[in-house]
């Protein structure tokens, strides 16, 4: 008898699947919005130009081998990678208590964090530390703290569907009753999937909150530039809440802004009270990276040290970042302006007050599965599009597609049995226990979550 | 009261947990302690600071050349070029990694025509390299094979073998393997262990130039092993690092693994390129699932990749296109197959001339084992006292457990070495 006899065959990760469904599918017209990965105005993946062209140095340069880069990764990448996020003139920096660990994408930035979280902080091997990720968030947060051992993992209120935009009200509520040490994961900017970020003002607010609260504070940065086209402004709320004094992490993925999305590049960056600190949380992360994969891949990093490291490569990758900001941009113009040409029925502005790469549209579950079966338009059962899909080949059919299916009659009932990916609905609170196979889903964007519905969810 | 309240709700989730810190101090880190220096890299870190110029560096596993410098295998170059010319995206891989590169990993592991792969019995997925092979093996045995906890380990075994499997949440044990006394196989000692190891545990066996001591089964010792483990209906994990890099032949490097699974064992397999590619920094490996059946393969993909996606979401890319390029293109293929049959040709050539050097210094002692071990390293025997005395008086850096990576002794350094044995041992 087999020992894996017993393995349940797992649910296909959603946004995969989605584009698994859209390559099969043979329709004239269709249009993938779904993963999050930036396309040009042909719809083709970009090579940034100074990728190209520090790919080439590198080739060119014999004194280069692959052997093992130092367990918490290239330095040369990793002090450029914590400038970047906190400003070449941070204090902290200069104080000499910011360090970083290289990871694999954002992913493995977070998944360290975690799990050094998870040993060393609210005690020693505190599972119970309550986790809070956004509602929604980036459907891997859940699995990513979940799997580095925290049984305790929260919802917190964020996207305001009737409003369509931030639930600040829900938010502050959430800040000032979660228990104190609990931890909470934000997004630096372009938040993920909603496009809907806090302004500086809100982020103030949040600040203080947290510190008064004595909740610990994990950035997720996975689109700084490719938000605003600013680098800096896009850093904004990261850099507040260091000058605010708080300890924090932040992960870093390069994978957007560099485009650099299979050589996984990313960078934890932690910023601790003290230089002393600093050196015993990395020496336990290095602990934690030697079980995890010994050592980080030293292609990416190469590119991404020499590119932040130089000068004039450094201005020609902002100009690129600024070159897949800007299409962004004018997408987003372009789809809002074309719906209300159309009459399309409801309110667009979202579209254009949203940030970065992706889009909550707003429409719900059963007019997800129209886009796509009836009009071959792929989207993420959220609502949420990816704007990089976009082009001003396909923009025309996606505007007349939202409006017909919205103009449609159809229903905002949902049921389990809808959603393309057969995910069964759990909606149990998403605290203690996990269970293989089972997975929770999320529950429609047209109702305005609320806590006391307890459904815990995973959005995509 | 609202915190006694919440206290003891948290006390009742998680019942093992620690009472939460006193926040009166500044820092959230004041008690994270500081970590011991990872005892194998930590070798090369203390080398490196030596202004010594005699000093040589027989820590890490690294393959150097008989200049000591790092070698960049000429197939690699090729198919870097190869590669370059193609000007490919960098778009996400799958979870499991690139196609091209997982086939062809399995199929040099298995054998092009093993009936394990045309079935389709088998899952094989692209990782970082060893280690993140290892660690996703561990993480899906710690999930899915709950009928036992125990992982079995040689005695020694690499010294990341146990912190990968606790950190999975398995439990580790040891099985007699090295004997001091010849510094050679234990099999009677391993016999005996195994025997004892209750159903269902798994087993760690390196297939080949096991880490540290060089000390591999003869053939005729596998067939035993491999019978007994079927007795005892034990879960096999092989640990495969050094392949081609052993013999300096690909097929009689994975000969056991290929026995075991001939003789209905279902095996885990990891598997690294970093040596025998010379990827290290690229980190290039697979991780192996023989299932039943296609089916079962299917299922057991699929909680590898719910595994994957949040450590690391996706594998890099380039490193396996390298491989990939070399294992499927058939000029290449051939060139590095020349290349590791040469890594390995040097390796032994050092082990001779280690030996011989030994005996012109005079030694007296016997160095056999020094030639009948195989692979990167070696188990000298040194004892702890012994390797602070080669290190202090001699600078040469190497493991406390007297092992030593045959890759850093070069014809050059190879006197100097002898000299530095011999006194601390005459």
């Amino acid at each position: 008898m087999s020992i894996f006899a017993e393995v349940p065959q797992a649910p296909p990760v959603a946004v995969f699947k989605l584009t698994a469904d859209f390559r099969e599918d043979t329709h004239a017209q269709k249009v993938n919005l779904g993963v999050g990965a930036y396309r040009t105005d042909d719809c083709l993946p970009w090579v940034l130009p100074v990728v190209k062209k520090v790919e080439q140095m590198i080739v060119e340069d014999n004194s280069l081998n692959h052997e093992y880069l130092p367990i918490l990764g290239l330095p040369e990448l990793r002090s450029a990678a914590s400038k970047v996020a906190l400003g070449d003139d941070s204090p902290a920096i200069k104080d000499g208590r910011v360090g970083a660990v290289q990871a694999l994408g954002g992913t493995g930035a977070l998944r360290i964090g975690a799990e050094f979280l998870r040993r060393w902080y609210n005690g020693t091997n505190n599972t119970a530390t309550p986790v809070y990720v956004s509602a929604p968030t980036w459907e891997n947060h859940n699995a990513v703290f979940s799997d580095a051992g925290f049984k305790d993992i929260r919802p917190y209120h964020y996207w305001d569907g009737e409003k369509k935009g931030l639930d600040v009200t829900g938010i502050m509520d959430d800040l000032e009753n979660a228990p104190e040490h609990s931890i909470f994961v934000l997004h630096a900017c372009a938040h993920n999937p909603t496009g809907t970020d806090p302004t500086p003002d809100e982020w103030k607010t949040i600040s203080e909150v947290m510190k008064r609260r004595k909740l610990f504070v994990f950035f997720d940065s996975a689109y700084q530039g490719f938000a605003s086209g600013s680098l800096d402004k896009d850093a904004w709320a990261i850099r507040y809440f260091v000058s605010e004094g708080f300890e924090l992490l932040c992960a870093q993925s390069f994978s957007k802004n560099f485009g650099l999305y299979n050589e996984r590049v990313g960078n934890l960056t932690v910023v601790a009270q003290d230089k002393d600190n600093l050196a015993r949380v990395l020496s336990q992360m290095e602990k934690i990276v030697r079980t995890t994969w010994s050592n980080p891949p030293s292609q990416g990093a190469r590119i991404v040290a020499i590119t932040l490291n130089n000068p004039d490569l450094f201005i020609e990758w902002k100009g690129n970042v600024k070159t897949m900001a800007d299409r962004v941009l004018l997408m987003r113009d372009q789809l809002k302006a074309k719906l209300i040409a159309l009459g399309t029925p409801g309110t667009w502005d979202h579209i254009t007050q949203q940030i970065g790469m992706f889009s909550f549209t707003g429409l719900n579950p059963k007019q997800v599965q129209y886009m796509i079966k009836e009009k071959h338009v792929y989207l993420m059962a959220s609502g949420r599009i990816n704007m990089c899909g976009l082009t001003s080949k396909n923009i025309d059919y996606v505007a007349e597609s939202i409006h017909e299916t919205v103009s449609k009659e159809v229903t905002s009932h949902w049921t389990g049995s809808d959603i393309t990916v057969g995910l069964p609905v759990e909606r149990k609170r998403c605290v203690a226990r996990r269970s293989w196979g089972e997975i929770f889903t999320f529950i429609s964007f047209s109702d305005s979550l609320k806590m006391e519905k307890s459904c815990c969810f995973l959005s995509w | 009261n609202h915190k006694t309240l919440e206290t003891s709700w948290l006390a009742f989730l998680a019942s093992d947990v620690h009472p939460p810190h006193d926040w009166s101090s500044i820092s959230w880190w004041s008690e994270v302690q500081m970590g011991p220096p990872d005892p194998i890299l930590g070798v090369s870190e203390a080398y490196k600071r030596d202004t010594n110029p005699k000093k040589i560096n027989l820590g890490v596993g690294a393959y150097r050349d008989d200049q000591g410098k790092p070698y960049v295998l000429s197939c690699v170059r090729k198919a870097e070029a190869q590669i370059a010319a193609k000007k490919l995206d960098k778009e996400y891989l799958a979870i499991g990694g690139l196609g091209d590169f997982t086939k062809a990993c399995a199929k040099l592991a298995l054998g092009d025509d093993n009936e394990v792969i045309k079935s389709g019995r088998n899952i094989t997925v692209q990782t970082i390299s060893g280690t993140g092979s290892l660690r996703i093996g561990a993480n899906f045995l710690s999930r899915f094979h709950t009928e036992a906890r125990d992982v079995y380990l040689p005695k020694p075994s690499w010294g990341n073998h146990t912190p990968i499997f606790r950190d999975a949440g398995m439990q580790l044990k040891a099985y007699t393997y090295y004997d001091p006394k010849t510094c050679g196989f234990d099999f009677q000692g391993a016999l005996n262990d195994i025997s004892k190891i209750p159903e269902k545990s798994v087993i760690m066996l390196h297939a080949c130039a096991h880490n540290p001591t060089g000390v591999d089964p003869r053939p005729e010792q596998w067939k035993e092993i491999a019978d007994l483990v079927k007795k005892r209906n034990l879960l096999v994990f092989f640990d495969m690092a050094y392949q081609g890099f052993a013999s300096g032949d690909i097929d009689r490097d994975a000969w056991a693994v290929r026995y075991f699974i001939e003789q209905g064992h279902n095996i885990v397999l990891s598997q690294s390129f970093a040596k025998n590619m010379g990827l290290y920094g690229e980190r290039v490996g697979g991780f192996t699932v023989v299932c039943k059946d296609a089916e079962e393969a299917k299922r057991v993909e699929s909680q590898l990749k719910i595994l994957i996606r949040p450590i690391y979401s996706n594998p890099p890319m380039n490193g396996a296109r390298i491989a990939a390029t070399i294992l499927n293109t058939p000029d290449l293929y051939k060139e590095w197959l020349g290349e590791v049959h040469g890594m390995a040709n040097r390796i032994i050539t050092m082990r001779e001339l280690l030996v011989a050097n030994l005996k012109k210094e005079g030694s007296t002692r016997n160095w056999k084992h020094v030639i009948d071990q195989i692979g990167m390293f070696c188990f000298t025997g040194l004892k702890p006292e012994q390797v602070e005395r080669l290190t202090k008086e001699f600078s040469v850096y190497m493991t406390k457990d007297g092992r030593i990576s045959m890759a850093g002794v070069t014809s050059g350094n190879v006197g100097y070495l002898a000299q530095g044995i011999h006194a601390v041992t005459k």
